[in-house]
């Protein structure tokens, strides 16, 4: 067993987990902070992008004991005062989310792609959700809304 | 208050989505969860000869492992194949037993052996590793196209032969043949898929020992489908002690459609241990067990005069149905398949012929246009030869050969009500700049590179369907749907629809209907679905259905609450009731101001008396309440058309193909939301485009599946594409009341021809899906050798 002590949106969390605890499953069946989903268990498809300090993780090939000490923020930590973030609204305005698997992670890895580059090409959008798939919306709103968020923030 | 209908308005739905609010199968525990892991089939085909569960009974946290025995000693029925097909010799289709667990033998890599319930899925996942299966492992049968000559799989399906169908005449195409100036020829593979929805497949099944009823959880296109097959085939429990609910459904794309082993065994399981029993699939699972689609091996003919005039068409084809016949497993490359495989063209005689083979692989169900993709690609790259081997324009062969006359009666089957296939071609070639390919033709050339334009002109046959012609035809359930719209007293309403939603929006979309019918604010509207106990019975979303048929119901169950309101308004407003009016939420007496809101008689019905005095505002005999339901059948299918254009790039030294430039113009009748139509249409395509030049499903020789990952499997991911080009051209579709024709499939229908059209455009040469650069590579390659040969 391992102690993990971490802050998840804003809010300090002690536990003690196996060792080989993935942080996923962490979020998902300990914290019951089930926003963050698994659609694979090879880092591929995205779904269970979140932030770790700052920087968007895969969630499901990290070891919660690996971010020990470390702030996280998932998809429910993402909206402020009952706001949603920019890239929220700009996803919902422009259909950016059919089924909403992926969502989770595609809205924390477009999050991640602003923090980096605040105004990128439509090609830079593309090659930067690469690691995030949806098989639902064809990825073309997904474009059109993080550059609405761009142009919001 | 302007109409809804038409409208971009965002989705009802998406904010719990985009907050991580969502709520899916696999996020659902019960109190005292116990977690499944099932053993799976290392082999493809092999006799049980014994599973010994011993050991695993004795590791840590193991509450209980069931086998093929146990579900044989309970009598738990197999899984269904629900669609009866008959050969051309009029026997009837053969299929085998299909326990939800393998009790004799295995027939695909993922079979369900046996399941292992532990208190972790750790533990599950461990003890699972301790089950020891005996197998002697038997000779696979893997190729579609040698199947009928290989090893019979199944004692009783002789030549692995599901069934031998004939669409048409052959007297007749043989006719038509004997006076062509020119027959044109193609042999074609259409490559299997595996669906990937996102969220992998997963059950979480209850029961209450008090109440006796199971409440399963399951992530479903089709929550009560689900409930009468478990119910009265797989005999799990009554209908009356089974509730189905599907939550929100991360995609399904028609894998999601119909029960799988995993759901039975579950609630069977459950009821067995008095304890809930959750499943989750991991993506290889999902791979491996996920029925798998298209698979088809054709050879097509078309007989055309030298002016490019159709004569006649022939198609036999091989469908791969894999190791079990599933639920739509037949109808699939049948009745979805055949009678689409002429096109969008008058075509004076044709038939197609379907041998179904069983193989041990993973079954093959319906995928996302489920036969029509495999039709239109088919009948739109032999056009495309056509074109080229009379050395016309493939837009003008084309326009040569459509109806312009509707209805139009189609060759095989189906009577189309409603289209305009020469306006929709012609939009897509304007807006596809069409003219001007061959000026960006000689600006990729300046860059190294092949640039290609294909064409696909398609039309389907969806909005399934009218019941007594399904059935006729051999489906084992009619297609009908239903809609409840029940008025709360305080005058907020909630809309229960049979059908259900998984990405397409129906919270919006029906919302945005009943808004316009009833007058009430949107926000005022709530669309339940996905659970068997709350709205009437219904038969799912699947074949682009819900918005036409469902659609509909909840407008009839809408016409229903308005003919009551008028004849409570007019007892209210002491008027005639012939004399009331509907409009904008308002009963208004004509040539009058006396006026009740909808609102205001939604609390007189349920409310139905005075302070006071004994005085009802409800005429004689009118019961309270203010509920309505309709089962809508629809007197026809409905025909979607249009036109896609695609523009690929191909770099030589590589054999990368790249989707330059893509048009999509579609009629689908009248559209209830713009912006998830087109959604709609950008995911439908990219599904197409990932069968034409990314996606394939491949089995060795011995069964193993070799793409069960997304490191093997290529996904379409962001960078694939350019920005899609979408229009519509609009005739409305005749057999239902919103003159709606459903969108959900044809982008996935279209792309594949466009796509693989463009591709043989830019090299050349003829080439197999997926167009992949290796592929690519070798066939500009072998151009370049044979060039220098010439030379």
């Amino acid at each position: 067993m391992k102690k993990v002590n971490v802050e998840i949106n804003g809010k300090k969390v002690i536990k003690d987990i196996p060792d080989h605890t993935l942080l996923s499953v962490f979020l998902r069946d300990i914290l019951n902070l089930t926003g963050t989903h698994v659609g694979c268990d090879t880092s591929q498809c995205g779904a269970c992008v979140v932030f770790a300090d700052g920087k968007s993780i895969k969630s499901c090939t990290a070891f919660a004991a690996d971010v020990n000490g470390s702030k996280i923020t998932t998809i429910e930590g993402l909206a402020k005062n009952g706001k949603m973030h920019p890239m929220q609204e700009a996803f919902k305005k422009l259909h950016g989310l059919q089924c909403g698997f992926c969502t989770p992670g595609m809205v924390m890895s477009a999050v991640d792609l602003l923090q980096n580059n605040k105004n990128p090409s439509d090609t830079e959008i593309r090659e930067w959700l690469e690691g995030n798939i949806c098989r639902c919306t064809g990825y073309q709103n997904i474009v059109a809304a993080v550059k609405e968020a761009a142009s919001k923030m | 208050m302007a109409s809804l209908v038409g409208s971009r308005v965002e989705r009802k739905e998406d904010k719990k989505l985009l907050t991580g609010r969502g709520k899916y199968t696999a996020d659902v525990n019960f109190i005292n969860q116990t977690f499944a892991y099932f053993v799976r089939s290392p082999h493809a085909r092999a006799q049980i000869k014994k599973v010994d569960i011993a050991k695993a009974m004795k590791a840590s946290g193991v509450v209980s492992i069931l086998t093929g025995a146990d579900i044989a000693n309970d009598k738990i029925g197999g899984l269904i194949a629900g669609w009866r097909i008959k050969s051309e010799d009029g026997s009837d289709m053969k299929v085998p037993a299909h326990p939800p667990l393998a009790n004799e033998t295995v027939n695909y890599v993922g079979d369900h052996v046996a399941v292992v319930i532990a208190e972790s899925l750790d533990e599950a996942r461990n003890a699972a590793e301790l089950v020891k299966v005996d197998y002697k492992i038997l000779k696979a049968v893997v190729d579609t196209n040698k199947a009928m000559n290989s090893d019979q799989i199944y004692k009783d399906i002789p030549k692995n032969l599901c069934f031998d169908w004939l669409l048409g005449d052959r007297a007749k195409v043989k006719e038509a043949f004997e006076k062509a100036d020119k027959i044109i020829k193609i042999d074609l593979i259409n490559n299997r898929l595996i669906p990937n929805a996102m969220e992998p497949r997963a059950a979480n099944a209850d029961y209450n020992p008090s109440t006796e009823e199971i409440t399963l959880y399951t992530t479903s296109q089709n929550p009560h489908l689900a409930r009468i097959i478990i119910s009265a085939f797989n005999g799990v429990a009554p209908e009356n002690k089974l509730r189905v609910i599907a939550p929100d459904v991360g995609g399904g794309f028609g894998s999601k459609i119909y029960p799988y082993a995993e759901e039975v065994v579950c609630s069977w399981a459950a009821k067995k241990i008095e304890r809930p029993v959750k499943w989750v699939a991991d993506r290889t699972e999902s791979f491996l067990s996920d029925c798998h689609g298209r698979d088809h091996v054709t050879h097509a003919e078309l007989a055309v005069k030298n002016d490019g005039t159709f004569l006649g068409f022939k198609n036999e084809t091989i469908a791969n149905i894999g190791a079990y016949a599933s639920v739509f497993a037949t109808v699939t490359p049948t009745y979805l398949f055949g009678p689409c495989a002429t096109g969008v063209y008058k075509m004076p005689a044709a038939y197609t012929n379907v041998k179904a083979v069983f193989t041990n692989t993973a079954p093959v169900d319906a995928y996302r246009g489920a036969g029509r993709p495999e039709a239109t690609y088919t009948i739109e790259t032999l056009v495309e030869k056509a074109a080229r081997e009379l050395g016309m324009d493939p837009a003008e062969i084309r326009m040569k050969n459509f109806p312009t006359q509707f209805p139009f009666q189609q060759t095989l089957v189906h009577s189309v009500d409603s289209g305009d296939y020469v306006s929709g071609l012609k939009k897509a070639m304007e807006v596809a700049d069409y003219k001007g390919f061959e000026k960006r033709k000689r600006d990729s050339a300046s860059r190294g590179k092949l640039r290609g334009i294909g064409l696909c002109s398609y039309f389907e046959a969806c909005g399934i369907a009218p019941s007594p012609v399904v059935m006729m035809l051999g489906c084992g359930i009619g297609l009908w749907e239903s809609a409840e719209v029940r008025f709360n007293p305080t005058g907020n309403v909630t809309v229960f629809t049979g059908s259900h939603s998984h990405g397409q929006g129906h919270d919006t979309t029906f919302a945005q209907i009943a808004a316009d019918q009833l007058g009430v604010p949107i926000e005022n509207i709530e669309i339940s679905h996905g659970d068997t106990d709350k709205g009437p019975f219904g038969y799912g979303t699947y074949g682009s259905r819900s918005l036409t048929v469902g659609g509909t119901a909840i407008v009839k169950a809408c016409d229903k609450i308005i003919a009551k309101g008028k004849r409570v308004a007019a007892k209210m407003l002491e008027a005639n009731v012939d004399d009331v009016e509907f409009s904008n939420g308002e009963f208004v007496v004509a040539k009058s101001n006396k006026k009740k809101t909808i609102g205001e008689i939604a609390f007189a019905c349920y409310l139905p008396g005075t302070y006071g005095e004994v005085k009802s505002p409800l005429p004689e005999g009118e019961e309270p309440g203010l509920k309505e339901t309709s089962f809508f059948d629809p007197a026809n299918f409905s025909f979607p058309a249009g036109s896609h254009i695609c523009e690929v790039e191909v770099d030589p030294e590589t054999g990368e193909t790249k989707v330059a430039k893509y048009t999509a113009i579609d009629d689908f009748g009248t559209i209830i939301n713009p912006l998830v139509v087109e959604g709609q249409v950008h995911g439908g395509i990219v599904q197409g485009i990932g069968q034409a030049l990314y996606e394939n499903c491949h089995y060795d020789n011995t069964g193993q599946l070799v793409t069960a990952s997304y490191m093997d499997y290529t996904m379409p991911r962001a960078d694939n594409f350019p920005e899609f080009d979408l229009g519509f051209t609009c005739t409305p579709a005749t057999s239902n009341p919103l003159g709606t024709k459903g969108c959900g499939e044809a982008g996935a229908i279209a792309s594949p021809p466009a796509v693989m059209n463009a591709v043989m455009n830019a090299i050349g040469t003829e080439i197999s899906m997926p167009a992949t650069a290796e592929k690519v590579w070798k066939a500009c390659n072998q151009n370049k050798k044979k060039n220098s040969e010439a030379a």
